[in-house]
């Protein structure tokens, strides 16, 4: 009889070919999906040349995605694409995806059913950990371990021990996965969470729509967490039936499991949040932001670049002008998410209220292209990261938020809440 | 292993956009990389900086980014080892991975001043002042870890055993 476990051990023990794991237990796991973008893959690539083997270990279980600097924003960054896509031919790569088919990495993969409950995936990119909305062990890694994998089909993986964060009550308007996730930030701070799994629970995210569930899991690593996870219901056995075939396995934590903390957290009482310069844990209701006038508005990223974020965008900017003086610039995260936003006459209601509407890709989000920030320049964006020069120059401010509040933002020139809209 | 070098100072919360700016990830080229480690944060540290030199540096060192441009920056600068009160968990596997030394210790922000030389025995985790009126000592560094450093990096370590 085994001792309780959390579902992150579950799913870690299983990878491992093991009974039972406890936190702190260093192992060997199998890696079901080993995922890579246009400035991570180059490393990873030559590690695995390096490594020697001929062939990678499973081209079905690897994924490339040109979503950071695309469209190729310059020839250091075409040359990096490249060598991804020809690695990916050479190795006859399912899942290699570029402009046109594709869009940002973690928007695309659970899109396209690439993950189900009780997958391991490891990512060379900070914000893997979001596939764990769907009730997958899903962690950020460096190159060199996304090489090793790729020539291996294993990692090495400490198991962490698990934060449980119960939320509980009725959402106010206006307050979704994003609010609810700079809550638990500011509450927890940036090292809070250090090497832990971040498990969402209690009875209000059972309720929450995917998309918002992926918002939450996406942060998870802004709290320095290993991962975050939600427990797979009926909600994530519908989302992914309508993408693959594939069999879910589904994962719960036992009753008696051991957690390092459990934090509870009523949402009553929680408004539209704001992070505010230089730190994702430095969180502020909006109604006590002050006045901030903007210069630039981003709606997008892996973080709230999905289709409910667009909707409740534009039901905001419907009939609405963007101030003058302040740019709203929106990015779809998918290519299917910029279809569906045109059929639903989402796209048209953005560039009449004066938005610019962007290809999917990472854009402005790590500073990379579309949408830099100057000297001085203040920026609502619905991002996961604020740190000094994130989105440009050193001396410019970025204030993270959800899409409701980016909307209202861009509407009044200034960091504001749909309240005031009078809606 | 024992190592001698100037230290440079730096606070809590160093994340990688600051270690190396996204607007220079477009190439994996190790020069680059080291005339561009810390350049918003502190401009003059590529020029100034000599092989040997050590960062000692408050929590949570290497927060934000997964991107292995950061420790590669550190190392292709000639730093030998990075001394911290604490480091995000992506930064740390990966500093050990590309065979980059890191110490977690309490004490060494407090205990020693910019540009101060200091010797570390990296076995002990020994840290001393040159003048040796001080001496703090690190974490010792895993076992499975050390086995990584040893072979030079998670590459070799792999190539060496045949497998992971």
């Amino acid at each position: 009889m085994n001792s309780p476990m959390t579902i992150t051990e579950k799913i870690l023990a299983a990878h491992a070919g093991l009974e039972a794991v406890s936190p702190g237990d260093l192992i060997k796991v199998k890696v079901d999906l080993a995922l890579a973008n246009d400035i991570t893959a180059p490393l990873a690539i030559k590690v695995f040349n390096e490594i020697g083997r001929e062939k990678v270990f499973d081209p079905e279980k690897i994924a490339l995605v040109a979503d950071h600097f695309v469209p190729n924003k310059d020839i250091p960054s075409a040359q990096q694409a490249k060598l991804m896509k020809d690695f990916a031919l050479k190795h006859k790569i399912t899942h290699y995806y570029e402009l046109g088919e594709g869009g940002i990495e973690h928007v695309i993969l659970p899109e396209k059913g690439l993950v189900v409950p009780g997958d391991l995936v490891m990512g060379a990119d900070s914000h893997t950990c979001t596939y764990g909305a769907l009730g997958a062990f899903s962690t950020g890694v460096g190159s060199t371990d996304l090489g090793a994998a790729m020539a291996t089909g294993m990692a090495w993986i400490k198991v962490p021990s698990t934060i449980r964060l119960e939320y509980m009550g009725t959402l106010r308007p206006w307050v979704g996965g994003k609010d609810l996730i700079l809550f638990t930030l500011g509450l927890l701070g940036v090292e809070g969470a250090n090497y832990k799994a971040m498990e969402f629970a209690g009875e209000l995210v059972k309720k929450l729509p995917m998309d918002q569930r992926f918002t939450m899991a996406n942060m998870a690593v802004e709290g320095g967490a290993k991962n975050g996870i939600f427990e797979p219901d009926d909600i994530t056995c519908n989302y992914i039936a309508q993408r693959t075939r594939r069999e879910p396995v589904l994962y719960k934590s036992d009753p008696g499991a051991c957690l390092e903390r459990i934090v509870q957290i009523d949402v009553e009482k929680i408004e539209p949040q704001v992070a505010f310069p230089h730190s994702p844990d430095n969180v502020k209701a909006v109604s006590e932001a002050g006045h901030v006038p903007v210069d630039q508005v981003f709606i997008g990223s892996c973080t709230n670049g999905r289709l409910d974020d667009l909707r409740i965008a534009s039901h905001l900017l419907e009939g609405r002008r963007v101030a003058r003086g302040t740019r709203l610039i929106v990015i779809p995260g998918s290519t299917l998410i910029y279809k569906q936003a045109i059929r639903e006459g989402i796209l048209e209601i953005l560039v009449d209220a004066g938005a610019v509407v962007g290809p999917p890709c990472c854009g402005p989000c790590l500073g990379g292209h579309m949408g830099i920030l100057a000297q001085g320049e203040k920026a609502v964006s619905t991002t996961n990261r604020n740190f000094i020069g994130r989105m440009g120059h050193p001396e410019s401010e970025v204030y993270l938020a959800g899409p409701a509040v980016a909307a209202a933002s861009a509407v009044l020139g200034r960091i504001a809440s749909p309240e005031e809209l009078g809606n | 292993m024992k190592l001698k070098g100037h230290v440079w100072k730096f606070g809590d919360n160093v994340d990688t956009d600051a270690i190396i700016p996204a607007r220079f990830l477009n190439v994996s080229d190790r020069e680059l990389l080291a005339r561009n480690c810390f350049a918003d944060l502190r401009p003059e540290f590529s020029k100034s900086v000599r092989p040997g030199d050590m960062v000692v540096a408050g929590s949570n060192f290497g927060c934000g980014s997964s991107r292995e441009h950061a420790p590669l920056a550190i190392k292709a600068a000639g730093v030998s080892v990075v001394i911290a009160r604490s480091f995000a968990r992506i930064f740390y596997r990966n500093a050990f991975n590309i065979g980059l030394p890191i110490l977690e210790c309490e004490r060494a922000f407090r205990s020693f001043d910019e540009g101060s030389s200091i010797e570390v025995d990296l076995e002990s985790g020994e840290m001393r002042s040159g003048n040796g009126r001080i001496q703090v000592y690190a974490k010792p560094i895993p076992t499975f870890m050390r086995e990584i450093v040893q072979a030079g990096g998670l590459v070799p370590y792999i190539t060496a055993k045949g497998s992971l």
